[in-house]
């Protein structure tokens, strides 16, 4: 009797997984909004074809997305596609046969591939130093300047282009009740596109490209050091507000009107809208003008997807028509509507722009702008082993120079050698 | 050749004595004591030990093995590095601060909890009228989650609109939590002795009320001074409740806290005084630095048996138990 049944419901497992669709999931680290986005593009892909179900699962945060999925690949249950964000690339790419590149996977599947079709910002953010794509880029965005329309009207300034013209009206705004700016997340913004828009380099071997070995910051450098000199002197004199390194506490005094400026992600747009009611604008993160050279495109930041390894060639072909769908105009500009996040195709904001979605936002084209403008030498990437880590040297290092504790050069000098400790710690652990 | 005959019998013997043991034939009448089956004790045990076994031996073995590499996270190449990852870790200044403020935070934690509970206690033990209503309304919150405590503390000490840092720029305090060191250390101590006074109240006020009113009563003609018979009378009569209540305190401080850290931190330390277990989480679950955060926790493991050991060999001689 329980032998019979057993082998019926065995013979009915069979026979539902022959005639179903194609299974493959999707682990990702967004949540609210952004997490609904995810379900609705692949619900769009799951009705768009019959021969491959897709299932996203939100694993929490960024971070803990990279651990579940690290986590389920030592234990052989890997979902196909991950989601990792920026500071995690390296830990992922230098893990060689974690992934399949997803330009292999792509051209595997014999779907068409072309790398130039990416606007210039994320060609080569998560691709290895040969231009090849081992991540798929996700959810881009940029690090862009958020502007109170009435302060600055207020004041009678015009928003900055460069750090110089900043310093210039930031008297102008405080006289006029403002805290001139804020700024969320200054490793993303103050280190990593300080080195970007000012086409600056940030670490050797290549920004970290050619490899790890011997790879080591380029962080305690004059012009490193005078960007947060600055900033520290502006937070003396009351132009910056300083509130920590969490990201919705230097939002606060955006949103309640009491900041003129803040520095935060072209992917806040959405929220802003919501959360701001007052007119905003946005510009281009500045830059130095003394620098020379400065002005460059800045990094992506957000998430680029990647398959992981060890998967049924059945599935494989599934995640590949999945990122083919994924870089269609209309998914994308979908994608970039909803989100924020910046569409990753030239064809795509094409697409967005003939639509006129910019005469209605011009917020939004701000970001996409900016990945577009030319890039140097360094605008590129970096490529940095344990790099959340080292973020979190810097987070603390920042806390101690604003609250006095350390001069910025000291701060810069230990960032520098806790930093180039990890990065010689994370060489071990790729051999 | 000779081997397969001789392992037979080696096994028919085995398999007879294991038999004999199963159907309990009586070996010595003195160890037959509860059970006639030997092994149905063990069958009891069991799943004690599983949970021992699978939750604590095992990790611990994989903490201890892996902390002698440095590993790649997603487990492809393991280098075997000795110590190196102790002695990383013991040269960090930043570890060192981390556990200089562990031990603090445990002993003020500790401190606080235990004698704010016994204080309360105390009191409550002698109020008659509405007693039920002020046991649980100081009881109830013991009923909150530690990171729902944490998000509670975030609200009171928020720094754009936190009522305590309104409260402390009235007095010409700048209030920064989550920027100030000392700041935000005040606020996770704050938050865990508010946590944990309730679980303290309870035993305390339960070994009160556990004391023969004949002892009290003795005390009463003996001394007139409500201290001294405090001192001399109640407070070795409750001695083995707060002994069980240091050792509790402690691993609470110790491990029990992460929730309130983790709220109160949000997720970016950056210069937030933090515990060392929530430093082994940073370091492998977020860093993924798997070598170093397991030495970390072997660190760990090997100072709380100390301590524990330490606790029991010499405080506990000098409880008293009735």
């Amino acid at each position: 009797m329980m032998k019979t049944a057993t082998a019926t419901l065995a013979f009915a497992l069979t026979a539902s997984t022959a005639l179903a669709a194609t299974d493959i999931t999707w682990w990702h680290g967004m949540g609210g909004r952004n997490g609904e986005v995810i379900n609705e593009i692949s619900q769009q892909f799951n009705d768009a074809q019959a021969e491959c179900k897709l299932t996203p699962i939100s694993k929490g945060t960024y971070e803990e997305a990279l651990s579940s999925g690290i986590a389920a690949f030592r234990a052989g249950e890997q979902p196909n596609i991950l989601q990792v964000f920026d500071a995690g690339a390296a830990t992922i790419i230098a893990a060689k046969g974690a992934t399949v590149a997803a330009e292999d996977l792509i051209l595997g599947a014999g779907e068409a591939f072309d790398r130039d079709a990416f606007i210039p910002g994320v060609r080569n953010f998560y691709a290895d130093s040969e231009g090849k794509f081992i991540g798929m880029p996700f959810n881009s965005s940029a690090p862009i300047m958020y502007y109170n329309t009435a302060a600055l009207e207020e004041a009678g300034v015009e928003p900055p282009e460069t750090w110089e013209e900043f310093e210039a009206i930031a008297p102008k705004l405080k006289e006029a009740g403002y805290i001139p700016m804020t700024a969320s997340q200054l490793t993303w913004m103050m280190v990593e596109n300080f080195k970007s828009r000012n086409n600056q380099q940030f670490a050797t071997n290549n920004n970290g490209y050619d490899g790890v070995d011997g790879t080591e910051l380029i962080v305690n450098d004059d012009n490193t050091v005078m960007m947060f000199d600055k900033l520290k002197a502006w937070a003396d004199d009351g132009y910056y507000g300083f509130y920590g390194a969490g990201w919705a506490d230097n939002l606060k005094p955006f949103e309640e009107g009491q900041a003129a400026f803040w520095i935060g992600s072209s992917g806040s747009f959405g929220g802003l809208q919501k959360s701001a009611d007052f007119d905003f604008g946005a510009v281009y993160m500045p830059y130095w003008d003394a620098i020379e050279g400065a002005g460059t495109q800045s990094f992506i930041g957000g998430a680029a997807l990647f398959a992981l390894a060890g998967k049924p060639e059945a599935e494989n072909a599934c995640t590949a028509k999945f990122f083919t769908f994924l870089t269609s105009p209309e998914t994308q500009v979908y994608y970039h509507q909803n989100t924020g996040y910046v569409p990753i195709t030239t064809a795509a904001y094409d697409l967005a722009k003939s639509q006129g979605y910019y005469d209605e936002q011009p917020v939004a084209e701000v970001g996409i702008q900016q990945l577009m403008l030319p890039g140097g030498d360094w605008s590129k990437g970096y490529r940095l082993g344990f790099y959340p880590q080292i973020r979190s040297v810097m987070e603390r290092e920042f806390n101690r120079i604003f609250s006095d504790e350390v001069t910025v050069k000291d701060a810069f000098d230990t960032i520098q050698d806790e930093g180039n400790a990890l990065l010689a710690r994370f060489a071990k652990t790729a051999n | 050749m000779t081997d397969i005959p001789l392992a037979a019998t080696r096994d028919r013997r085995l398999a007879g004595r294991l038999a004999a043991w199963w159907r309990a034939e009586p070996a010595s009448p003195a160890k037959r004591v509860q059970f006639d089956r030997p092994l149905t004790p063990w069958l009891f045990v069991l799943p004690q030990i599983a949970v021992v076994v699978i939750f604590f031996y095992w990790p611990s073995v994989q903490a201890v093995t892996s902390s002698f590499y440095i590993e790649d996270p997603f487990g492809f190449g393991s280098t075997f590095v000795g110590t190196e990852n102790y002695r990383d870790a013991l040269a960090s200044t930043e570890y060192r601060n981390t556990a200089l403020f562990t031990a603090f935070f445990c002993a003020v934690v500790t401190a606080l909890s235990l004698g704010l509970g016994l204080l309360l206690a105390v009191k409550a033990d002698k109020v008659i009228r509405g007693a039920e209503s002020y046991r649980t309304l100081l009881i109830s919150v013991y009923a909150i989650a530690p990171p729902v405590a944490g998000l509670i503390g975030m609200m009171i000490f928020d720094m754009h609109m936190g009522p305590l840092t309104q409260v402390a720029a009235w007095f010409g305090y700048d209030l920064k939590v989550g920027i100030d060191y000392w700041d935000t250390a005040v606020a996770l101590i704050t938050i865990s002795v508010w946590k944990q006074i309730p679980y303290n109240f309870i035993f305390f006020l339960s070994g009160l009320q556990s004391v023969p009113a004949s002892v009290r009563e003795a005390a009463l003609i003996d001394a007139k001074s409500e201290w001294r018979r405090f001192r001399d009378i109640i407070l070795p009569l409750l001695a083995p409740t707060a002994f069980f209540l240091l050792v509790i305190n402690i691993t609470y401080t110790m491990f029990d806290t992460f929730p309130i850290i983790d709220v109160i931190v949000k997720d970016k330390p950056a210069n937030n005084p933090m515990t060392l277990v929530y430093k082994v989480y940073l370091d492998g679950f977020k860093g993924n630095d798997i070598g170093g955060s397991s030495a970390q926790s072997v660190i760990l493991m090997v100072v709380v048996a100390a301590l524990t050991i330490v606790q029991f060999r010499f405080l506990e001689r000098r409880v008293h138990y009735g």
